[in-house]
């Protein structure tokens, strides 16, 4: 009767096992992850959705309307050149994302093989591999992303690429650790004991498992990213004019800031949202995916 | 302990090397030919073909890449294609400038971080902990020149109380110094001050929860002393590996903020340098940080081992 009720008259107790709950589940319950999803969302909604909205051209100049202070015409002002400031922080989000997504590709397609390679086979591959990774360590992130910047010249897509190869070495430098400990696991000795090539263990059965931290990584990345972008076109090295974008906003704005104080203000507010609500995505989902968390 | 000191030394050789190899072609990668820059206007093509000679151009890759290294082992890092300036005597002669943001810089993040961190350890879980999480979270995610150009609107524009820009050396001028560093600092230590404050509340909680703290407690020791005197003092021991990612922010940090405040140090030299093509000058100063981040490196390894008794006695 170790499973009946304890007032002896109700049926046997519920069972103290319960399924865990989704990741999904889990993520929802996470107050941190909630609230950075629902910021990011905000951002994708307000980038993918510029185009379809009633607002005014982002690269149109007005030259009867120059730095003209928020009012309720012009919800943030207008800049330097009469543009709509609430326009251009709409398409400006675009780019910003845009960096982020897409930095955080060309990290993760290039570091996430060789982490693999590194991790897998060790030896001389891992040592040449963790060699070059250290050297391109050594070097401290924006300035490394400044010199190859310098190298491809001044664009957004220069940017993103610089943005993305600075970040490759803490890709692989995570996949490399994460590839090391899943390998000694008994499922990958029993698949390589039912004779399974090494691409096939590790696209099949390691990748899948050490999947959770890249994931975390890469959505804390693109807060750094979008930091990064901004810093780059805020020094003049990233989106040029007059595309714009939250770190070339500033770039101007910086030489105003006498006559047009508002347009400082906008720009900043949207990176600093943007990068929180990644942040504090990437917390959460760490929480929820993190093994030793659970 | 000097064996392992020479050991750790004898590692990094392999990655300065590596280092020196990735600077190099970044040269070789850069576009455009840098001898028309220095060649001047006329472009004379004798003035070309003399400096190809002079920078072995003609040479095999392999030849001119060793023979640059040899360069740099003496303490010949390029000169800047502009003005002719060994590269070397530029980051020198900026250096100071960044330093003296750099220190007080680090005055204001430790000044910051640390006690926060430790009061929010010792009153987890209440308001307190949460406001001083949730500012931390917020010093990580707000771009620092963002947060200068806010100051110089607030502080500088509106009220008038500090210069918006400019540098004064200390011994010069301490009073200007420290009015024309006050923001910069600020702006620069607050990101590290969040960093530290997340990394001191982590570990003084994981030390806090030791057997030791709890013989502490138990012998009764007042909190004060347990958390002074027992727990702080080994959680500050793996804040000593932090230094050098705070090396590494406090410099990307100072390329911006220098920027902001337009403080001639070392961040601002690498910026115009990209914008004015010096080639010569951004490849000296990523070597230069490469060098010092690597050095770094080293000083917090065997500090680490010399604040901890049982990595000495391995």
């Amino acid at each position: 009767m170790a499973a009946a009720g304890t007032d002896g008259l109700t049926g046997p107790a519920e069972p103290s096992f319960r399924p865990r709950p989704s990741v999904m589940a889990r993520l929802v319950r996470n107050r941190s992850a909630l609230i950075g999803g629902a910021i990011v969302l905000a951002f994708v909604l307000m980038a993918l959705f510029a185009p379809l909205l009633p607002l005014a051209d982002p690269l149109k100049s007005n030259f009867l309307a120059i730095r003209k202070p928020p009012s309720e015409l012009y919800w943030f002002g207008t800049d330097e050149l009469g543009r709509d400031q609430v326009s251009r922080l709409f398409y400006g989000a675009r780019a910003s994302l845009l960096a982020g997504i897409v930095s955080v590709l060309i990290a993760l397609a290039i570091g996430v093989p060789f982490g693999l390679l590194a991790g897998w086979y060790g030896g001389w591959i891992d040592a040449v591999i963790s060699r070059v990774t250290e050297a391109m360590l050594a070097c401290p992130f924006l300035i490394l992303a400044i010199a190859f910047a310098a190298v491809l010249g001044p664009s957004l897509t220069n940017a993103m690429i610089a943005i993305g190869l600075s970040a490759v070495p803490i890709f692989v430098r995570l996949v490399r650790a994460q590839v090391m400990s899943v390998k000694t696991e008994d499922f990958v000795e029993g698949a390589r004991a039912v004779g399974a090539r090494d691409l096939r263990i590790v696209l099949r059965h390691i990748l899948p498992n050490i999947m959770s931290p890249i994931v975390v990584q890469s959505t804390l990345f693109m807060a750094q990213a979008i930091i990064l972008e901004a810093a780059l076109s805020f020094l003049g090295l990233g989106q040029q004019p007059p595309s714009p974008s939250w770190g070339q906003m500033l770039n101007v704005a910086k030489n105003f800031m006498d006559q047009a104080p508002w347009m400082s203000v906008a720009p900043g507010i949207c990176i600093f949202l943007a990068v929180l609500g990644f942040n504090m995505l990437g917390d959460g989902l760490r929480d929820v995916l993190d093994p030793k968390e659970n | 302990m000097l064996a392992l000191i020479g050991r750790r030394a004898l590692i990094a050789l392999p990655t300065l090397f590596l280092v020196s190899l990735f600077v190099f072609a970044l040269q070789r990668a850069l576009p455009g030919d840098p001898f028309l820059v220095i060649a001047g206007e006329e472009r004379d093509p004798e003035v070309i073909a003399r400096l190809r000679e002079i920078y072995r151009m003609d040479d095999p890759v392999v030849v001119q890449f060793f023979a640059w290294l040899g360069q740099v082992v003496q303490g010949d890092f390029g000169r800047s294609l502009r003005t002719g300036e060994p590269v070397l005597a530029l980051i020198l002669q900026k250096l100071p400038v960044t330093l003296q943001l750099a220190i007080a810089s680090i005055i204001v993040a430790i000044g910051i971080g640390i006690p926060a961190g430790i009061i929010a350890a010792r009153r987890k879980d209440t308001v307190v902990d949460y406001s001083a999480s949730a500012l931390a979270l917020s010093g990580l995610s707000i771009p620092n020149f963002w947060l200068g150009i806010m100051l110089i609107l607030v502080v500088s524009v509106e009220l008038k109380w500090l210069p918006a820009s400019g540098y004064e050396p200390f011994f010069s001028n301490p009073k200007g110094a420290i009015e024309r560093l006050i923001m910069p600092a600020f702006v620069l230590g607050s990101g590290l001050a969040a960093f530290l404050m997340r990394h001191t509340r982590s570990a003084m909680l994981e030390v806090l929860r030791s057997d030791y703290v709890r013989t502490a407690r138990a012998k009764g020791l007042d909190e004060d002393a347990v958390v002074n005197r027992h727990a702080l003092r080994n959680a500050l021991v793996p804040i000593i590996t932090l230094s050098t990612i705070l090396f590494g922010e406090l410099l990307g940090g100072a390329v911006l903020t220098e920027q902001v405040f337009t403080i001639p140090g070392f961040g601002k030299l690498i910026v115009d340098a990209v914008f004015n093509r010096d080639y010569g000058v951004v490849q000296g100063v990523v070597l230069c940080t490469a060098i010092g981040f690597i050095l770094m490196n080293l000083l917090a390894d065997v500090l680490y081992i010399l604040v901890n008794p049982r990595l000495r006695a391995q």
